[in-house]
Order: structure tokens, then C-alpha cells, then sequence
């Protein structure tokens, strides 16, 4: 079974200056086991597709579509079962570790919390438990009884995976969980991170918007722009040959060091990231496309199966997507 | 040239800034009512003598009337007229309100922002001189200054100043060190500026939030601690003020129910303070961008 | 090097009371119209060591000199001013450096200001900003950075900077904070300053991906030495010092070196080791080829100081001091 489906899920933020859709009709579905990237800048959406998997929107954010965690509704759920969900069914690992941990208690503590609250534990061995999940991130145990400040940025980051995985949750939920993090300690996260998925079966939504770092660690990719997904595939596949101008972008962000092409030739998009509120009409990434033609301006396309790559479902949102190239 | 250039700027964006301020409906309601109540407190002298409501003067004055046709506010236990009373105290509750929060403000905003910005011993002296006048008891200090001082106005001002800077210093301070560190104060240190273009153009305007939330909150304050210092017989017996009527009528007025005798005073205060924070409120609103309507 | 833009020479920076080494002897010469990229991790010193040359952190030893004139804490009045002018930075967070209460006229003006640049200041304005690839002008003048996007607003800080025509541009990250497609754009603006003026960048940064894009030569820095420089390409293709392997290894896309997780924490200034100070995380004698190689103890014991292996091309590893001879 999936263990996350997410059928044309719609998300409206409501705001002092209107109504803002920050999601605009994403499908999407994990298998158990799976690992899948979402790449994307800021204010495509990608991080309010992870606060819509647990319900963690702001208040009179409207939702429509349908998000289902193992095959049950997250938003027809009982407040109850959503809070057991949470942490349990899913678990979400965000960026900024320095924030989402309490600064006036030691890091054991704030990880027996959790323990306590879903009752997964028995109070006898939670000390032992709290212990294991550490080690499993690569801290010492004797690390239970530090501050967060007593940290560094890469050790909180681990702290906050463990506090994620505390209740043996089927699906991780990871939205930039390196941005902040030095080379070498984000290299030494992703690798934690792949461990895991490995040893525990576990699956994977990994956030971010370099998507080099999404070719490493996912086997599936989806790549969002202004809300929707415009091209999704095997990482691999889509990395190596981008089929939307804008994926291609994106892999072109960061070069390969070594290949002459992007030698003293940095590559960029004109513009900037659209406005949620005021987006472009056509395919909203046209203003900013090369390969724009007169018909982008006005019709909007979904994705289409890419005529290479359809078996691995891999599709595209383009005009030029399934046209033979000349 | 560029001086001209530069003055030129500084009086077009002023003149923006006013142009912004008059959209404001309620900064400008504000603004009339407090223009209103200095203009009452200016013309007093022009529509009535002092001396008609010396304690020994009143004549034949009907006492604690409500108001009427001859007396707009009524009369208080004594036969003096309430209205021209309330006009007389705006001078004096006005003049102490504004000054001691000019001189506490500045006090304040100097020693803070000094002792913020450079740091180190300047801070160091400056903040222990903050905290010894700090723990300095209000009362005993203003009876020391009132019996060594001549008894006056501006005893009283200078009473209430000198007592309540240290707070608004250590606020400036505490503001001025987060913003010191702020990443366009490298910028401009990066760019060459000098320590004056810092605090002027980066740092002044940065706390100005604060001094202003500051002086909003001063004014009735020291308006207050004028009654406060009057009722110890330590103001200028002679002198009416706003404090001054209600101290005089919560003893007996206020149980006898006659409420020209309290209310108008009282109106006032919560008047003046309302319109200072609600102008205080529309600069700020006009001075940052991050806050202007679009 | 003839004629250099910047020559540090012997920088030291130290925190807390001297006992933290920030930048722990460092020299650098960056040339007219080069480009180099100051590439480390967190802590290593990168960022303080360019903002010693720009006035904002004092040399504890050492000098910088800038077209040949002292800059930095030691000069005074004047003549610092001038020579202030010719060396400009730009910063990681655009948002942060952007003053909120200033209209972007306002933050372009400040230099112009101070420096009292002659001319028409709002024609300099504009024109900056318009190089800048903010057009056209007009429309951003009366804005205020809250209503720019991050690009936008690194670009006015790129024009705030250019428009002062600075010998050397130090940019501290300037693209980590921006999303990844503007990324190329404002590094190829950087690069096209340096082909049209004739500029001089130093660009601090832990991406290897942007040394890659616009440098000219590469200096790695470890612990407030630089261990490793030399031109963009022999640095970054055949990397010599092992943590510079290393680095390159963890770059997502760099496939033809095996991946190379340095074990522990970034490391702390304030705890240097003895001998070459990485040999605590050095792969090289982690695996025991220093021992191999009978340079173990050295490693451990004796500090060493740069040595050129090729043209232009210094590092400093007792590995590969011993291999090359």
C-alpha cells in the first residue's frame, strides 16, 4: 500500500491581502520503502505540502483534495487519532534545528517527551530507548543530558531526526533539513539519512531546492513551480536529461565541477520566483522560459508522459514535452 | 551643492512624511484635540485673572453648583469656577508633562545611546551611573530636591526628569547594542562611514520607535507624578493643576457625587494621553516603511 | 606578483581577548581583475579574514595593503577614507545589509554620500542600479527593500558597492541565501564587473560549485590557514591537500571522486591541534598512509607552512610534501 497518496491537493493560504493558492493540484504518491525528492524554490509550495500532510496549516487555510496517510484521510480524522498520526504515521524533520528545539531542556528530555506522549514506550525503558535512537543518529547516549545550545548546528540536526524517529514513524517527512549546515555536515546528514531509509524500510519525502542533493539520496523526483508539480520521474533520469526547461535550470544551478561547459559560464533564470498571489497566466514559468513559444503565454499544460521514460512514469508539464524535437 | 541637494531631499521627504501623516483621519483628530488643549492652556491668562479663584476671593459664589449658565462647569467647594480652573491647570499639567519628557527623553536617549554604541568603559560608567539613580528612592529624592530647591514648576520638572531617565536609558541601550550589530551597520562601516553617519542615519532612526512608544508613555506619567508631588505639598501651592483638581475632589467631591468637579480634569488627562499615542502611533506608522499601508 | 589589488600579508584576527586565532597568519595576493574564491567550512575563518581587509575586524599582526596602500585599523582619517573607497563588500543576507527604513535611492546614495562622490548623484544612482540588471531604474528608486525579492535586493547591494568603482569586491557568500536559479544570474553579473571594469573579486563561500562557476584561483582554508591554492582548475580537478579531496568528494556532483565523510564537528578555532592542525580528521593518516609513508609523527607534531607543487599551485601537507620529493 502507499503509504502517502496526495490526490489533487489544492492549498489556499487566506491572507490581509487576499487569497493566496499556494498549492495548485498536486498528485502524488509514496510507496512503502520509497524515497522521493521534491525540488522546488521558495514559494512553489513544497514546504506547505509538507505542513498539509499533518494538518499544521494556519487556521482558514482552505484544503481541497484529498491527503491520505496509509490509505486513511488526514483531514476526515479525529482530533485524537490525527494527534496519534502525527509523529507516528508521519514525522516531520524541519529545517533550522535550532529553533524547533527547546532551549531550556536537555535534549534526552525533549525526546522522552515525545516517547511519553504516544505511550510507545514503557516509563521503565525509556531512558534505554532515548539511549538507542541517539546512537542511531550518531550521537553518544551521554549526549541525552546536553542543551541544544550545547550543540553544534550538525548535532542538533541529528538530535531533531532522533526526535523524529522516536515513534517509529512509517514515513519521514525531511523539509530542508541541511540548508543550514556546513559541506562536510551536510554530507554526513544525508548520509545518516540514507542509513536510515536502508536499515528501516523507512519512506522518504525529502524537501529541498537544490536538487543535486535529491539525485543522491531519492530514487523519485518531483520538481514544483508555482504551486504544481512540472515534471516528475525517476531522479536519475530526470537529473541527466531535464525535460522542462525549468528542471533543467535547476540542475543546472549548481555545476558539475570538472565539465567545461559551465567553466566561468554560470547559469541563471531571468526574473524571479512568481508571486503565489499574482501568478502569470498560460504556464506560469513562461516570463522566465527560453524556449517559450506564443501559445505558452495563454495555455496552460499538464503533465504529459515523456515519450522515453513514460514506463517509469516519468511526465512532464510542457508544450514541447512529446512534440518531436527538431 | 550637495549640502543644497541634500536639504532639498530632507524637506521634500518631510514634506512627504506630513503629506502621509494627513491621510491619517484619527492621527489628525488627535493632533486637533491636543493642538486645542494648548491653545486653552495659552489663552487662559486673556479670558480670566489668576486671582479670581484665590482661595480668599471668591465673594458671593454659589459653592459645588453644578454647571449652568454662569459657570460652564459648575463651581467647586469654595465657589471658583470649575471651567476657568480646568483651562489654568492645562498650563501647568501641559508645561510638566512636556518638559519632564523632554528631559527625560534626552537624558535617557543620550546616556543610552552612548553608552550602547561605544561601549566598553563609557558603557560601563555610564550604566553604573544609570543604576545608582535608578535604586534611588523617588519619594525621598523629590522631597530633597523640593525643601532644597525654590518651590516651582520647574522643581517639579526637574524632579520627575531626573528620577525617571534611567529606565528610558536602559531601553535605548539594550535596543542600540541589537541594532550595533545589525548587518547594514557593517555595511555602512564596509562602505567607510564614520561613527556620526552611523548613529545618524542607522542607529537614531532605528530606536525611534522606541523613543517614541517612550515619550508617549512619559507624558502621562509625569503628568501624574505632578499630582502625586502637589498632594505632598511639595508642588507650587499656588498653582492649579489637573492633578491638583483631582486630588481635591476625591476627597469629597467624588463621594458627593459632584462629578464637575473630577471628570473635566480627568476627561483631560485621558485626552492628551489618548492623542499622544495615537500620534505617536501615526509617526511611527508614516517613518517606517516596513509599516505604511500601500 | 607584480602590482597587486589586495596583498595581505601575515593577517592574524583574534577573538576573545587573543585567545582565539580566527585567521592565524594568512597571506593572499589577488591580482587586477582576478577572481578568487576563499572556499572552508564554517569556523575556518574565511569570512573574518575578508573582513579584516575591509575595516571591520582589526589585525592583531600582519598588513593589508590595497594598491599598495595600508588599510585596515592601521591608517587614519583620509587617506583611509580613499583607500576604503577602492575595496567594497557585499553579504551574504541582502535583507539583513539593507537598512529597512531606506528607500533603495537612499542605499545606493549612502557611498556616494560619504565618499562625496562628485557628479549627479541621482544619475550615478541610476546608472549603478541599471548595471546592476535592475531596469529599469526608475522603478526601483522609491522602493523599499521589503517590497524587492532577495535577488533583487543582493543586486542593490551589488550597485551600492559597484557604484563607488572599487579595485576589489569582497563577497561574503553571496549567493548562498538566494534561490537556486537566481544564483547564476548574480554570479554572471558579478563575473561580467570583472570583464567590463576590471574589478577585483574575493568571493568567501563553501560552495566549490561557484569557485567552479566564476573563479579564477582557489584558496581553501582550514582552522584560519589556507592550506590549499593554487589556479580554479588544477585546485578543483586535481585537488592535492587532503581536505580539499575531501571537500570536493562531498559535492553532489562531483562523480569521479569517492565520497569522503570527514568524522566530527566543524572545527573549533579556539582549540587548534598540534602539528598540521587537521591531522585530527586527515584521511590520510586516519588510514594509516602517513604512517606508511613514515611522516606520522610530523603530521602530529610539526606545523608546516605552504609549498608550491606546480605553478602557482602552493599546498600544505606533509603527504604531498613527501611524495614530491
Amino acid at each position: 500500500m502507499s503509504v502517502l497518496e496526495l490526490h489533487d491537493l489544492c492549498v489556499t493560504y487566506r491572507t490581509e491581502g487576499g487569497k493566496v493558492p499556494a498549492v495548485r493540484g498536486v498528485n502524488l504518491t509514496i510507496e512503502e520503502g520509497d524515497t522521493v525528492g521534491l525540488a522546488g524554490e521558495s514559494g512553489c509550495g513544497k514546504s506547505t505540502i509538507a505542513a498539509a500532510v499533518l494538518r499544521l496549516l494556519p487556521k482558514g487555510t482552505r484544503v481541497t483534495g484529498k491527503v491520505l496517510l496509509n490509505g486513511e484521510d488526514v483531514y476526515s480524522m479525529k482530533p485524537g487519532r490525527l494527534r496519534a498520526v502525527r509523529w507516528t504515521g508521519a514525522a516531520i524533520v524541519f529545517q533550522g534545528a535550532l529553533h524547533s528545539l527547546n532551549p531550556v531542556r536537555r535534549v534526552g528530555l525533549q525526546i522522552e517527551e515525545a516517547l511519553r506522549l504516544h505511550q510507545t514506550v514503557p516509563v521503565g525503558k525509556m531512558a534505554a530507548r532515548v539511549d538507542d535512537l541517539l546512537e542511531r543518529v550518531g550521537l553518544p547516549g551521554a549526549h541525552a543530558s546536553r542543551y541544544p545550545h550545547q550543540m553544534s548546528g550538525g548535532q542538533r540536526q541529528r538530535v531533531l531526526i532522533a526526535l523524529a524517529l522516536a515513534c517509529d514513524p512509517q514515513l519521514l517527512i525531511a523539509d530542508e533539513p541541511t540548508t543550514a549546515l556546513d559541506v562536510m555536515v551536510q554530507a554526513q546528514v544525508l548520509a545518516l539519512l540514507e542509513e536510515l531509509q536502508r536499515e528501516r524500510g523507512l519512506s522518504l519525502l525529502f524537501i529541498t531546492h537544490d536538487l543535486s542533493v535529491l539525485t543522491h539520496t531519492c530514487r523519485r523526483l518531483a520538481v514544483m513551480y508555482a504551486g504544481r508539480i512540472v515534471e516528475e520521474g525517476l531522479s536519475a533520469e530526470v537529473f541527466a536529461r531535464p525535460e522542462h526547461p525549468y528542471t533543467r535550470a535547476l540542475a543546472a544551478a549548481f555545476p558539475t565541477i570538472g565539465d567545461t561547459a559551465s567553466r566561468m559560464n554560470p547559469q541563471g533564470l531571468p526574473g524571479d520566483p512568481p508571486d503565489p498571489s499574482a501568478l502569470p497566466t498560460g504556464c506560469p514559468f513562461h516570463p522566465r522560459c527560453d524556449r517559450a513559444v506564443d501559445e505558452c503565454a495563454t495555455a496552460d499544460v499538464t503533465l504529459r508522459p515523456v515519450a522515453d521514460g513514460a514506463a517509469a512514469g516519468w511526465r512532464a508539464a510542457c508544450v514541447h514535452v512529446g512534440v518531436d524535437r527538431g | 551643492m550637495s549640502a543644497a541637494v541634500a536639504w532639498a531631499r530632507r524637506r521634500a521627504s518631510a514634506a512627504d512624511a506630513w503629506r502621509r501623516l494627513r491621510r491619517d483621519r484619527l492621527a489628525m483628530t488627535a493632533l486637533i484635540v491636543l493642538v486645542a488643549f494648548v491653545v486653552m492652556a495659552l489663552i487662559a491668562p486673556l479670558v480670566s485673572d489668576r486671582a479670581d479663584f484665590d482661595a480668599i476671593n471668591t465673594g458671593g459664589n454659589p459653592t459645588n453648583s453644578s454647571p449652568s449658565g454662569q459657570f460652564v462647569l459648575g463651581t467647586d467647594g469654595l465657589g471658583r469656577s470649575m471651567a476657568l480652573q480646568v483651562m489654568w491647570g492645562a498650563r501647568i499639567s501641559l508645561l510638566v508633562g512636556f518638559s519632564a519628557t523632554v528631559l527625560m527623553i534626552v537624558l535617557g536617549v543620550v546616556v543610552g545611546l552612548a553608552a550602547g554604541f561605544f561601549g566598553g568603559w563609557i558603557d560601563a560608567v555610564l550604566m553604573r551611573i544609570t543604576d545608582w539613580f535608578m535604586v534611588i528612592p523617588f519619594l525621598p529624592l523629590a522631597i530633597v530636591l523640593a525643601s532644597v530647591l525654590e518651590r516651582g514648576v520647574g522643581t517639579i520638572v526637574l524632579v520627575i526628569g531626573i528620577t525617571s531617565w534611567p529606565s528610558t536609558a536602559r531601553l535605548i541601550r539594550s535596543q542600540v547594542l541589537s541594532i550595533r550589530e545589525r548587518l547594514y551597520v557593517d555595511r555602512a562601516r564596509a562602505l567607510g562611514a564614520g561613527k556620526g553617519h552611523i548613529i545618524g542615519r542607522h542607529i537614531l532612526p532605528n530606536v525611534t520607535p522606541l523613543i517614541l512608544a517612550n515619550t508617549t508613555l512619559a507624558v502621562p506619567i509625569a503628568i501624574l507624578t505632578e499630582t502625586t508631588l502637589s498632594f505632598l505639598g511639595l508642588g507650587d501651592p499656588t498653582q492649579v493643576s489637573w492633578g491638583g483638581l483631582l486630588e481635591r475632589a476625591g476627597t469629597t467631591a467624588v463621594k458627593a457625587g459632584y462629578w464637575w468637579e473630577y471628570l473635566p480634569p480627568g476627561v483631560g488627562i485621558v485626552l492628551v494621553v489618548l492623542a499622544f499615542t495615537i500620534i505617536g502611533r501615526a509617526v511611527e506608522e508614516v517613518l517606517d516603511p516596513r509599516l505604511r499601508a500601500r | 606578483m607584480a602590482d597587486p589589488v589586495l596583498r595581505a600579508q601575515h593577517v592574524q584576527v583574534r577573538f576573545d581577548a587573543g585567545r582565539v586565532r580566527a585567521v592565524d597568519t594568512v597571506s593572499l595576493e589577488v591580482g587586477r581583475g582576478e577572481v578568487v574564491a576563499l572556499v572552508g567550512e564554517s569556523g575556518c575563518g574565511k569570512t573574518t579574514l575578508i573582513r579584516s581587509v575591509v575595516g571591520l575586524e582589526p589585525l592583531a599582526a600582519g598588513s593589508v595593503e590595497v594598491e599598495g596602500r595600508p588599510i585596515g585599523s592601521s591608517g587614519k582619517g583620509r587617506a583611509l577614507r580613499a583607500v576604503r573607497r577602492r575595496v567594497q563588500m557585499i553579504f551574504q543576507d541582502p535583507t539583513g545589509a539593507l537598512n529597512p527604513r531606506h528607500s533603495i535611492y537612499e542605499a545606493v546614495a549612502e557611498g556616494l554620500r560619504i565618499h562625496k562622490v562628485k557628479g549627479d548623484e541621482a544619475a550615478l544612482v541610476s546608472d549603478a542600479l541599471a548595471a546592476a540588471g535592475l531596469r529599469p531604474p526608475e522603478r526601483y528608486l522609491r522602493r523599499f527593500p521589503h517590497e524587492l525579492s532577495g535577488g533583487q535586493k543582493q543586486r542593490v547591494l551589488i550597485a551600492a558597492a559597484m557604484a563607488l568603482q572599487p579595485a576589489l569586491l569582497l563577497a561574503d557568500e553571496p549567493v548562498a541565501s538566494l534561490d537556486a536559479s537566481i544564483r547564476g544570474e548574480i554570479l554572471a553579473l558579478m563575473r561580467s564587473y570583472v570583464e567590463r571594469d576590471g574589478v577585483s573579486i574575493v568571493a568567501v563561500t563553501h560552495d566549490l560549485g561557484l569557485a567552479w562557476n566564476i573563479a579564477d584561483r582557489v584558496a581553501v582554508m582550514y582552522l584560519g590557514r589556507i592550506v590549499e591554492v593554487g589556479p580554479a582548475e588544477a585546485v578543483l580537478r586535481s585537488p592535492q591537500h587532503p581536505y580539499t579531496r575531501a571537500l570536493l568528494s562531498v559535492v553532489p556532483e562531483t562523480g569521479h571522486l569517492e565520497q569522503q565523510i570527514l568524522t566530527g564537528e566543524t572545527p573549533d578555532p579556539s582549540k587548534v591541534p598540534s602539528g598540521c592542525r587537521f591531522h585530527p580528521r586527515c584521511p590520510v593518516v586516519a588510514s594509516g598512509e602517513a604512517a606508511r609513508l613514515g611522516i606520522e609523527d610530523r603530521c602530529r607534531g610539526v606545523d608546516l607552512e605552504l609549498e608550491v607543487v606546480a605553478e602557482g599551485h602552493e599546498v600544505a601537507c606533509h603527504a604531498v610534501s613527501v611524495r614530491s620529493t
